[in-house]
């Protein structure tokens, strides 16, 4: 058999083929595209800088090292009004990222528990998770946080209905937590001398339910003997702390919330502002991871399940040995864009006067320095960062869950 | 990730460029070829500035812009009301969104010299202070340690509070709130124990709760917040329209004229000042750039500074404020215009 050598007679490069060869055209396409970008990207950012300099404003970020001069009620850090701006805007980035992690870990939990029940067999049940999620994911995030703050300071009481000798409001779980229109207040723990000894101990006995994982994991695989794992490690989890507890004197006491002059002092208090957005986020996002779930679990095909049943497995047991395992590569890409959104929503914080980067940085300090431009372009960068750093160790994460093919 | 990052430049360039159209070279040219005036206001302070049953805003600092129109175009009526909040109103004025802004708005340095603002004058000498509910039993701003505070964010209020509170050694809790109605909400619910803003604009926020008698403003006012319509920096001439048209009304009160004699004084008066200022005698119109009857404009269609006053937040009205510093210098007040020469 003879193959036709047909190529054509090499003419050199005309610039024809630049728009008529298939071979050069998809570059012409992209030069051209890529130029008229950059045309207009320049022309904007002339733009900005003529205007900024016609204006008499320069951008200049030393503002930041200025006197804040504000204050900011819930502090992770210590902070006062003396302190400069890059500070204020550090107790904004903290508060974002607690709101953030406390956000990712509640959705997740409610997230996973709507998901998995809205597969019941149970009609009910799948029809209240129905009506949960599509009521929560179809509605604007933001009327959620101004409804969840709404009927947290419009139904809870005032601190001082819980004053006098017949209060119209009693605080809950034997005298310790107080629920009122301005925040909830829980016991908080006083670090006494010693109690360094706890935590180390505390953190000791995670370590070694890691161990001991490990150990039974290599123990079943070696010998096929499964140990009572959850009894073990519960035991782990908590007895030697309480011993360590009881050896060094109770060094760890709890301080309980009580009402002072207008409000209620001591304890942890937990700000309604910051308890809407965490609700309102996690509910939300909650509605989004459910259907990912949802989606993982069914793309895992029945016969999956089948398999391991006809083999003698548990549902338990089929569940986290069989189903999980592959559902997760399934949920894990999808999930983490849902950590970024909820991160950038907590952007929203301001609705309720929740001071976060946004209502720090691109809020009192971008007014009271006037300096716009800096504080916008510093805010993006922020929370460009922030999100790649979750996106990369969500990422991390997922090629250990990946399908491994050997 | 890359082309993220070219997304996110691309939206920033996009964000600035709305600042393009902030160079015109003559900001009554840009007013008088328009027809219109475009003018930054309260969203909704009662008595200051707030939409009316209409949806027309009417006000003690909107009679500042249509004062301002009734000069430059000769009708009060044509006024474009721009509502801003207090995180935006400075950025909207430098990009040229509006043309001045008279939105109870602080003179401050920084304001002033920073921001490349025009402080024309004041219209309106205020001072920050305590709104608290009667049965707090509160009777002094002293008495406040421990309290919480709905504070509104972006504020010199916000500033003046840190500074007061810590001079005085009280703790307090701020709960910073976006906006005078989300301030109010939270007030009334009990979120807050006290409520701080300038003293007018809370007088004019208890006139309209349900039970005003419930509430008190207590007695401690801890700044100074002279309050005044501006411009941006570098366009004199309007910015001598906008300060002098001011001046008018107060001038006006100070002479006794008013929308109702105006039409009549403008046929000619003794007083040589209100000749000046009528347009009868000399060219102060014209030295403007507007028509010699700019004043008379603003008198026959806005009225004087007494006579906005008492129409909108006097104290025959909701708001119910005496004029105390905002008095005539004649009646020992604060309220004094340069004379019309």
């Amino acid at each position: 058999m003879t193959t036709a050598t047909n190529t054509p007679e090499d003419q050199g490069f005309r610039l024809s083929q630049l728009i008529y060869d298939t071979r050069y055209r998809s570059i012409t396409i992209q030069v051209i595209a890529m130029l008229a970008f950059m045309l207009i990207a320049a022309f904007l950012i002339r733009n900005t800088i003529i205007n900024l300099s016609a204006l008499g404003k320069d951008i200049d970020f030393g503002f930041l090292f200025n006197r804040a001069a504000y204050d900011i009620n819930q502090q992770i850090i210590p902070y006062t009004s003396d302190d400069p701006h890059w500070r204020a805007t550090l107790v904004g980035l903290l508060n974002t990222l607690l709101i953030a992690v406390l956000g990712c870990i509640l959705a997740t939990i409610i997230g996973v528990i709507a998901g998995v029940l809205r597969l019941s067999k149970n009609w009910l049940t799948a029809r209240i998770m129905t009506f949960y999620v599509e009521s929560f994911r179809n509605i604007p995030v933001l009327l959620w946080i101004l409804a969840f703050m709404a009927v947290l300071s419009e139904a809870l009481p005032a601190p001082r209905a819980f004053r006098g000798d017949d209060p119209a409001a009693s605080m809950w779980l034997w005298d310790s937590v107080a629920v009122t229109n301005r925040g909830t207040y829980i016991p908080a723990p006083v670090w006494g001398d010693g109690s360094v000894f706890v935590v180390i101990t505390f953190l000791l006995s995670l370590l070694g339910i890691w161990a001991f994982g490990k150990f039974s994991q290599r123990r079943f695989e070696a010998t096929g003997q499964i140990l009572p794992n959850f009894w073990i490690k519960l035991a782990i989890f908590f007895v030697p702390s309480i011993l360590v507890y009881f050896v060094m004197g109770r060094p760890i006491t709890l301080s309980y919330p009580e009402l002072k002059g207008f409000n209620f002092g001591g304890g942890l208090h937990m700000r309604n502002s910051m308890l809407a957005l965490w609700l309102a986020l996690s509910f939300y996002t909650g509605s989004f991871i459910a259907e990912i779930v949802r989606s993982g679990i069914l793309a895992i095909s029945k016969g999956q399940t089948e398999a391991a049943f006809a083999l003698g497995l548990r549902p338990s047991r089929t569940m986290n040995l069989v189903i999980l395992p592959q559902a997760l590569r399934v949920i894990i890409p999808p999930l983490i864009s849902q950590y970024l959104n909820l991160t950038k929503n907590s952007s929203l914080a301001l609705a309720v006067g929740y001071m976060d980067l946004r209502s720090t940085l691109g809020g009192t300090t971008l007014n009271t320095t006037g300096r716009e431009l800096e504080c916008m372009l510093l805010m993006m960068a922020i929370y460009l960062v922030v999100s790649l750093l979750i996106s990369s160790g969500m990422n991390v994460y997922n090629k250990s869950v990946r399908l491994k093919e050997r | 990730m890359k082309k993220s990052v070219f997304l996110g430049a691309l939206t920033l360039a996009g964000l600035a460029a709305g600042t393009a159209m902030a160079q015109d070279s003559s900001t009554l040219a840009a007013v008088k070829e328009r027809g219109v005036l475009k003018c930054g206001v309260n969203p909704g302070t009662p008595g200051f500035a707030a939409p009316d049953a209409n949806g027309n805003f009417v006000g003690f600092d909107v009679d500042v812009c249509r004062a301002v129109a009734a000069a430059v175009l000769g009708d009060s009526e044509a006024v474009e009301y721009t509502p801003l909040t207090s995180a935006v109103r400075f950025t909207a004025l430098a990009s040229g969104e509006v043309d001045m802004l008279a939105r109870n708005t602080t003179w401050t340095f920084s304001r002033d010299v920073d921001l490349k603002n025009t402080f024309v004058g004041v219209n309106y000498y205020d001072g920050q202070g305590f709104m608290v509910p009667k049965d707090l039993g509160v009777s002094s701003a002293k008495e406040l340690g421990g309290a919480t505070v709905c504070i509104e964010t972006g504020t010199t209020t916000e500033l003046n509070l840190a500074d007061y509170f810590r001079v005085n050694n009280m703790d307090y809790e701020p709960v910073p709130v976006e906006s005078f109605t989300e301030a109010q909400t939270q007030f009334l619910a009990g979120a807050c124990d006290v409520y701080t803003t300038d003293a007018s604009a809370l007088a004019a926020s208890r006139a309209s709760f349900e039970n005003p008698e419930g509430y008190v403003v207590l007695p401690e006012i801890i700044s100074k917040e002279p309050l005044g319509p501006l411009v941006r920096h570098g366009d004199d001439n309007w910015g001598d329209i906008v300060r002098w048209s001011l001046n008018a009304m107060i001038a006006a009160e100070e002479y006794g004229v008013t929308s109702a004699n105006a039409a009549e004084m403008a046929n000619g008066t003794e007083n040589p000042e209100i000749n000046r200022l009528l347009g009868v005698e000399g060219e102060l119109g014209a030295m403007l750039g507007l028509d010699n009857a700019w004043a008379l404009n603003i008198l026959t269609q806005v009225g004087n500074y007494g006579e906005s006053f008492e129409k909108n937040i006097g104290e025959n009205t909701p708001v119910g404020l005496a004029r105390g510093l905002n008095a005539q210098w004649t009646e020992g007040g604060l309220i004094y215009s340069p004379p019309f020469r």
